[in-house]
């Protein structure tokens, strides 16, 4: 695996734990839509929650936020579709999160979560 | 976090509003939003801000920061906002301390460096006098805005300097290494270049002379006609020189013009001496009026706002030009409509026109050497349109001159010795006018002739002569008035004789030579 797939593997699992701590439920992780994948799916009450990850090790090249672009906003809606079809759910109540993790591998990683962006 | 807020400035023409900047922090994603018309250069703001904030360690929130500039409905433009703008945003992040109702005005650079920008006068007026007089200016500025009364103005060079100054967290800031090459300084007051042009340079000509003091003394309007290598543009070229310096007032409104126009930003002084400007006869109306896309900007006229406008050749202009210059002689200012708003800019100057006497230039007195054609002669002088020239208080002709004037070069007046005249008459017209609140006899409005100063009929039956054998308009009238009462100003009369009002008549009257 090359070093930039395992930062964001990291990333993703300190982001499902970090929303799991923030009362949410994840149900899926990786998940391969005919448009691409789903970093997290996770239920918070009866909303399900798809939330994007990225992680950077500086902001150097920008914010990892700046990198959720309204492109891949509009993409990860059409995946959210994608995902409740597959799971047999109605295609509503469902929203889009960002997590942004910073982890320059010395200090804590530093996260921060952003609800209902799309 | 949240909401941040700063002040600027818009200028409108010379007028200028103050604008709230209103900076808002939403939670999600990054994006930065601009609202309140802005223009191109306004737009581009946005790297600049987030450029030059991250280069001083205080880098832009990544979240979505919406700026709104209030009152939306007026039109922005320009690098000015830049800092204010940097400012909302940073209070918005709770990264500075609040503002309050500090005005900011610069220009950032990408590294950081506050940068100086156009129109710093008429701005730090606006704000002094919608009471915000607390004012933030890049250094190159700092002498420009000191010049506003009542203003308290602090100056930065770096975006860092100021973040410190207004709270932030001194570890975070970045101090931009010393440099030694800063940019643009402000510009030096131009360096007297040789010697000003002198009244004494001049051979002959006295006739000329005396009629362009009494220009200077009353603020008339002057046209000189003579041929070729007479003087004419040696005259003009010394009439500044005969003017004293502007007053305080006069000298704000003279130097907020050129801080607009000016294209090294950072004047240092108040521009103290009467401003000449000669622009060449293919000049278009925009570059004289004024205007241009967007917001107007102004023109040589306006550039000689209590100066002198001296247009050379002056046949050769445009007509459309030339006629443009009836308003602002009448009215002493410009309106300009253009699409973005409309300006004004003050236009108050003494005119000065020079012109040969036909295209050839050889139709001199005798006018025997002269190879135009009657048509010729008549398309040439009517470029200069009726209302042009009845606007025109002085009309001169010039005449060749003679060996015995090149000899007697020796001994003429210099400029010191007329200005001393021109001042004592000044002073004369300004003890009189003065309760009426005008200055010079070139302004006072025609009911003061008949009224307060009404001449005794056997004084001005001359003109009342002409005025009865349509030689005279009656704005010509007053105009013949109003160049005696100068005359009579410089020889130390009370009021105007009729040998006064015999001199002003004559010298209204070559405007028929040229027919």
């Amino acid at each position: 695996m090359r070093a930039k797939d395992k930062l964001g593997r990291s990333g993703e699992t300190l982001a499902a734990a970090y929303l799991e701590q923030a009362g949410q439920r994840v149900v899926d992780r990786n998940w391969r839509g005919p448009a691409g994948e789903i970093d997290i799916v996770a239920l918070e009450g009866a909303t399900v929650v798809v939330a994007e990850v990225k992680t950077r090790r500086s902001v150097d090249y920008g914010h990892p936020l700046e990198a959720i672009t309204p492109a891949k906003v509009e993409r990860l809606q059409i995946l959210a579709r994608q995902w409740l079809q597959a799971h047999g759910m109605s295609s509503n109540g469902y929203r889009i999160d960002a997590v942004a993790v910073l982890d320059d591998g010395e200090h804590p990683p530093v996260i921060e979560h952003l609800k209902a962006v799309g | 976090m949240g909401l941040g807020r700063s002040f600027s400035v818009a200028l409108v023409g010379l007028a200028g509003h103050i604008v709230e900047v209103e900076a808002d922090i939403g939670q999600t994603l990054p994006a930065f939003v601009l609202l309140g018309l802005p223009d191109a250069s306004l737009t581009e703001a946005k790297e600049r801000i987030r450029s030059a904030a991250r280069n001083a360690g205080m880098p832009l929130s990544p979240r979505k920061l919406t700026v709104n500039l209030i009152p939306a409905s007026l039109p922005k433009k320009g690098s000015g906002f830049d800092l204010a703008i940097m400012m909302a945003a940073l209070q918005a992040a709770g990264d500075v301390r609040p503002s309050g109702g500090t005005v900011f005005l610069a220009e950032l650079g990408l590294d950081g460096r506050l940068r100086p920008v156009r129109g710093i006068l008429p701005a730090v007026m606006a704000a002094v006098n919608a009471g915000r007089p607390d004012v933030v200016v890049a250094d190159g500025n700092r002498s420009e805005a000191d010049l506003v009364p009542g203003a308290c103005v602090r100056s930065f060079s770096t975006v860092a300097e100021l973040l410190l100054a207004f709270g932030a967290d001194p570890a975070r800031v970045v101090l931009p290494p010393e440099e030694a090459e800063a940019g643009p300084g402000p510009v030096a007051p131009a360096a007297a270049a040789g010697r000003a042009p002198d009244m004494a340079d001049i051979a002959g000509q006295q006739e000329a002379r005396t009629a362009l003091e009494v220009a200077a003394a009353g603020g008339h309007h002057i046209m000189l006609v003579g041929p070729p290598g007479a003087g004419k543009t040696m005259l003009a070229e010394r009439l500044p020189g005969l003017l004293p310096d502007l007053p305080d007032d006069h000298a704000m409104e003279v130097t907020a013009v050129h801080s607009l126009s000016s294209t090294a930003a950072g004047l240092t002084e108040l521009l103290r001496r009467p401003p000449f400007e000669n622009p060449h006869h293919t000049a278009t109306a925009v570059s004289i009026i004024g205007g241009g896309s967007g917001m107007p900007r102004p023109g040589a006229a306006s550039r000689a706002h209590r100066g002198v406008l001296f247009l050379d050749e002056a046949p050769e202009y445009d007509r459309a030009v030339l006629d443009a210059l009836r308003q602002p002689l009448e009215s002493g200012e410009l309106v300009l409509h253009r699409a973005a708003g409309t300006a004004t800019y003050p236009a108050r100057f003494q005119l000065v026109l020079a012109a040969n006497p036909c295209p050839c230039g050889r139709s001199d007195e005798k006018g025997i050497d002269c190879t135009c054609t009657p048509t010729q002669r008549r398309r040439y002088f009517g470029k200069l349109s009726g209302p042009l020239i009845d606007r025109i208080d002085l009309q001169l002709a010039l005449t060749r001159l003679k060996r015995s004037d090149m000899a007697s070069m020796q001994g003429q007046e210099g400029t010191a010795m007329v200005a001393a005249r021109v001042a004592r008459a000044r002073q004369a017209q300004h003890d009189r006018l003065g309760r009426w609140g005008h200055v010079l006899n070139a302004e006072v409005p025609a009911e003061l002739f008949k009224g307060p100063l009404r001449l005794p009929r056997r004084m001005s039956v001359d003109l009342d002569r002409a005025m009865d054998n349509n030689v005279l308009t009656a704005r010509g009238y007053n105009k013949v008035l109003r160049v005696a009462w100068t005359i009579a100003d410089l020889a130390g009369q009370a009021a105007p004789d009729r040998d006064c009002v015999g001199l002003a008549l004559a010298y209204r009257q070559n405007e028929r030579m040229a027919a």
